[in-house]
């Protein structure tokens, strides 16, 4: 299995291909991903340019471990199949599919992956697949999309696109998004996979970012898509855990193993009852701690 | 390849660059000006000569103006020219002549 | 001649100049000099007049020669037009070989480019050259040496006689008609005129040029008639909008918001962040944004300013309103906000050698605990370049620089790794303008650099894990692994400017530029 699955993805930034300045060294800002766009953000008639530098991008800049995944142009474009032969051949990580709509389309980007990786010689099953579901119908498609291929580490919210189908607007206040977010996390987790939120396009609001960002992060998203490099500290901070759940997480881990190894199934930290099915989550925060560079302990 | 007509690519914003070739019978001629050009002129036409012969181009008028692009972003924009120049648009040898 | 920086300085221009080569910070501290002192006109009759109609009649007034300096100021920034207005006066009445002494020249002065080819400017000395003016010397039509000298620098070269002024021309935005004069209360106000001070003690003849004449007496005089010997009124002497340059509102690009943060982490994290602690920022993005940041955990630790100097903004002004300084010293205005600060009685003038001159009895500057600057580059070691671009043009000005650095207990210079291509993080800087053991840390957006003659700020940083600490010579490989590593510059043999340090030694040597192919 390929390990970048469950790889930590806080904050997935979109880059457009075609501008060089964005693409030269976003890495700076530390995100967990940076998604570079073939699709909406390239003009009609420079599809081919940004071809061309994603390709050079990817083979020759140094991204210093952070996620390279490509937002190809969707199926209904005579577009998406050279896009994703020119992505593998550079070596993305994975392959962003937007508007989503059916497993099966999950299943025809699998297939052109898998080509364009025996074409260019690149490792079997290294590039990875995340699908944006864009519509009513990809939604409602949602866990069906999420079991469609080992390849797929998640789903992603496109609210903009969404919300039109469901004849609505972003309000800023996430009503509209309500129902999609609520149907697609449990969609993901049902399918053990990762589940993304939209992105926040006013830049000028960060206070409604915190909020959305905060709103996101309860209802158990793994992370946000991200428009400007201003968002990301943002998004980490709300995804750092706080010093008393690190504490806590570190004590269930360890009382478990021991207590394990006594035999004891049920017992208590902090007051609070505690059973292996704690363990889990305690080692997830205690990633997350690591990952967000709050915590240097052993476990 | 030959240089089929005239094309372009690229831009004149910062770290960027503009690519311009037409057809020409006198062999190579490449036309650079650079932001940079005292300290990477001569690395600017290195790269840009590298890629043209890695695209089996012999004939052709070249002008790039540079504003300063990594070498990734000056092939980027020379293959994206001459590929435009003959309306190739798929099936591109991507990792062979592009590279 | 090899300097203590390693620059060759040659000894053509040592023997011209009569100038010694740069021999470290401390060669000429405690060394005793006898200050120079200029011819001076006395008024005694009651009936005197100062007023002229013109400044054609105050060049005849005041002996305008061939040959001769003529200074001036700098506080309308981009927007001055009192430099232009008085040299094509200089230049219709057709006199030649003169030495412009200003204390900075922009783009407001391009139009002096047709007299420097025409021999009517010969030498000029500044703190440096923007714009046009720049290319110019750079492309050797200057026919003697151009001279760029800190701000300091400048009030020594005065006080010293090196510099001999023989008619200071100051734009005041008001005067009365007996010369005393004011940064504000007219209609081209730019707050302090703490750059012409020392020209009005050491210049044998100055004029006052204003556009707001007031009653008789206008106080409290920031120069005074004392000191003044005629008065000029024209139609405007400056465009107030382009005193600020820009960077008024905060930044939202984020590459600078996090410089400005490893900023304000460096400060919070050393020793000298306590209770009274001294400061001066500039006007950049990521400074404005790392004194915004700073409020904020000054704030939350209940630590306030001493002392806020230099050239100020609005940022540093808020410290003030808010009660956050117990004072600000002001050289310069760099925007409107600071303009109309200077009504608040904490918000006090201080002259250019209060502030900066290393040849004083001690400077604002040698109290500083910190200061915030910038560079177009530095090497690894730890040299600064602010005057001459990455490609040979003259394109900078010291300013307090030099000054500042050498004087401030912890020199924080920001500057991003890369500037497009250019790596601003490089092996040897085009010119040295700084030398590198003025300055400790070095913030770029890779990471922050330590000078490591500094073990003791490296080691509070290193326990403080607050920001990525590299070596100087990691964050240069980083930039020319990126960049590739750029060819050395080709200069023809000429050398047209010298960058001076502030005690008068010679830092380096400007040379001609070879013409681009």
């Amino acid at each position: 299995m390929n390990p970048n699955l469950k790889r930590l993805r806080r904050s997935m930034m979109f880059l457009n291909c075609q501008k060089p300045a964005l693409i030269k060294d976003p890495y700076i800002y530390s995100p967990d991903s940076i998604m570079l766009d073939l699709e909406d953000a390239v003009a009609e008639r420079e599809k081919d340019a940004a071809r061309y530098s994603l390709f050079h991008a990817l083979r020759e800049i140094d991204y210093r471990g952070v996620e390279r995944v490509v937002r190809i142009n969707g199926l209904d474009t005579d577009l998406w199949q050279e896009d994703i032969r020119c992505a593998v051949a550079g070596g993305c990580d994975a392959i962003r599919i937007p508007k989503t709509e059916t497993g099966a389309d999950v299943k025809r980007v699998e297939a052109a992956v898998q080509a364009a990786e025996e074409e260019f010689h690149v490792e079997k099953g290294r590039t990875l697949i995340m699908a944006a579901l864009e519509s009513a119908r990809g939604v409602m498609n949602a866990y069906e999309i999420c079991t469609s291929s080992p390849l797929l580490f998640g789903i992603a919210l496109s609210g903009g696109d969404y919300t039109k189908d469901l004849q609505t607007s972003i309000s800023g206040t996430g009503v509209e998004l309500m129902g999609a977010r609520q149907h697609m996390i449990i969609a993901a987790r049902a399918a053990g996979v990762q589940c993304f939120d939209t992105v926040y396009t006013n830049l000028n609001d960060m206070e409604g970012f915190r909020k959305d960002v905060e709103t996101i992060h309860t209802m158990g998203f793994d992370g946000k898509s991200i428009i400007n490099p201003r968002q990301i500290p943002i998004v980490h901070e709300i995804y750092t855990p706080k010093p008393k759940d690190i504490i806590f997480a570190e004590k269930v881990v360890r009382e478990i193993d021991t207590k394990k190894a006594q035999g004891i199934g049920v017992f208590t930290v902090d007051g609070k009852m505690i059973d292996i099915a704690f363990y889990d989550g305690a080692k997830r925060t205690l990633a997350l701690a690591k990952a967000s560079g709050v915590y240097k302990g052993d476990l | 390849m030959i240089i089929g007509k005239s094309a372009m690519a690229g831009t004149l914003e910062s770290s960027d660059a503009q690519v311009t070739v037409e057809p020409s019978e006198n062999g190579l001629e490449l036309e650079i000006s650079s932001s940079v050009m005292n300290q990477y002129g001569r690395q600017i036409r290195a790269t840009v000569m590298q890629t043209l012969e890695r695209l089996d181009v012999q004939s052709g008028k070249v002008t790039v103006v540079d504003k300063g692009a990594l070498d990734c972003t000056l092939k980027a924009r020379v293959e994206c020219a001459v590929y435009r120049s003959n309306d190739i648009k798929d099936a591109l040898p991507w990792g062979g002549a592009i590279v | 001649m090899k300097n203590a920086v390693g620059r060759e300085i040659p000894d053509e221009i040592l023997a011209l100049t009569g100038k010694e080569p740069f021999q470290g910070n401390h060669y000429k501290d405690g060394v005793p000099f006898r200050r120079a002192a200029p011819i001076i006109r006395p008024v005694m009759s009651n009936d005197h007049s100062k007023m002229v109609k013109d400044i054609h009649e105050a060049l005849v007034k005041c002996h305008a020669h061939n040959g001769m300096t003529v200074s001036f100021h700098h506080h309308f920034r981009e927007g001055d037009l009192v430099v232009c207005m008085v040299m094509k006066e200089i230049h219709k009445m057709g006199l030649k070989n003169i030495t412009l002494a200003a204390t900075s020249l922009g783009k407001a002065h391009d139009d002096l480019v047709p007299m420097i080819e025409d021999g009517t400017i010969t030498r000029i000395e500044a703190s440096g050259v923007r714009g046009k003016i720049g290319e110019a010397i750079s492309a050797g039509k200057l026919k003697g040496l151009a001279i760029m000298r800190s701000h300091g620098g400048r009030v020594r070269s005065l006080v010293t006689g090196e510099t001999k002024v023989d008619i200071a021309f100051i734009g005041a935005p008001t005067s009365d008609d007996y010369g005393n004069l004011r940064g504000i209360g007219g209609k081209t106000n730019c707050g302090v005129l703490s750059y012409s001070y020392v020209d009005g003690d050491q210049a044998e003849y100055v004029v006052a040029i204003t556009d707001c004449l007031v009653p008789f007496p206008n106080f409290p005089a920031h120069i005074s008639m004392t000191r003044v010997d005629y008065v000029c009124v024209v139609d405007s002497i400056g465009i107030p909008e382009k005193i600020a340059t820009g960077a008024a509102k905060p930044t939202t690009d984020q590459r600078k918001l996090m410089m400005a943060e490893y900023c304000t982490q460096v400060v919070v994290n050393t020793p000298y962040f306590k209770d009274g602690f001294s400061y001066q920022t500039g006007v950049g993005g990521a400074s404005i944004a790392s004194t915004i940041s700073l409020t904020r955990i000054m704030k939350e630790r209940g630590i306030k300013m001493g002392f806020g100097v230099g050239g100020l903004t609005k940022p540093m002004c808020d410290l003030l309103d808010m009660g956050m300084v117990r004072l600000l010293l002001d050289t310069q205005a760099f925007d409107l906000d600071a303009v109309s600060n200077v009504i608040n009685p904490a918000h006090h003038r201080i002259t250019a050698g209060a502030y900066a001159n290393p040849f004083n009895k001690g400077a604002f500057v040698n109290r500083l605990d910190y200061v915030i600057l910038a560079s177009l580059e530095v090497d690894v070691h730890f040299n600064c370049n602010v005057v001459v671009g990455s490609d040979g043009v003259i394109t900078g000005a010291q300013g307090g620089h030099p000054d500042t650095a050498q004087g401030a207990k912890c020199t924080i210079v920001i500057c991003p790794l890369l500037q497009g291509r250019i790596p601003a993080i490089c092996t040897d800087v085009t010119t040295v303008t700084t030398p590198g053991e003025s300055v400790d840390v070095v913030v770029t957006d890779y990471g922050v650099a330590v000078n490591p003659n500094r073990q003791d700020l490296l080691e509070a940083l290193r326990k403080a894990d607050c920001v990525p600490l590299k070596t100087i010579e990691e964050l240069r490989d980083i930039a020319y692994s990126i960049v590739g590593k750029p060819d050395p510059l080709e200069f023809g043999d000429r050398v047209v400017g010298i960058i001076e340090a502030r005690d008068g030694t010679i830092m380096d040597v400007v040379r001609q530029i070879k013409p681009k192919e």
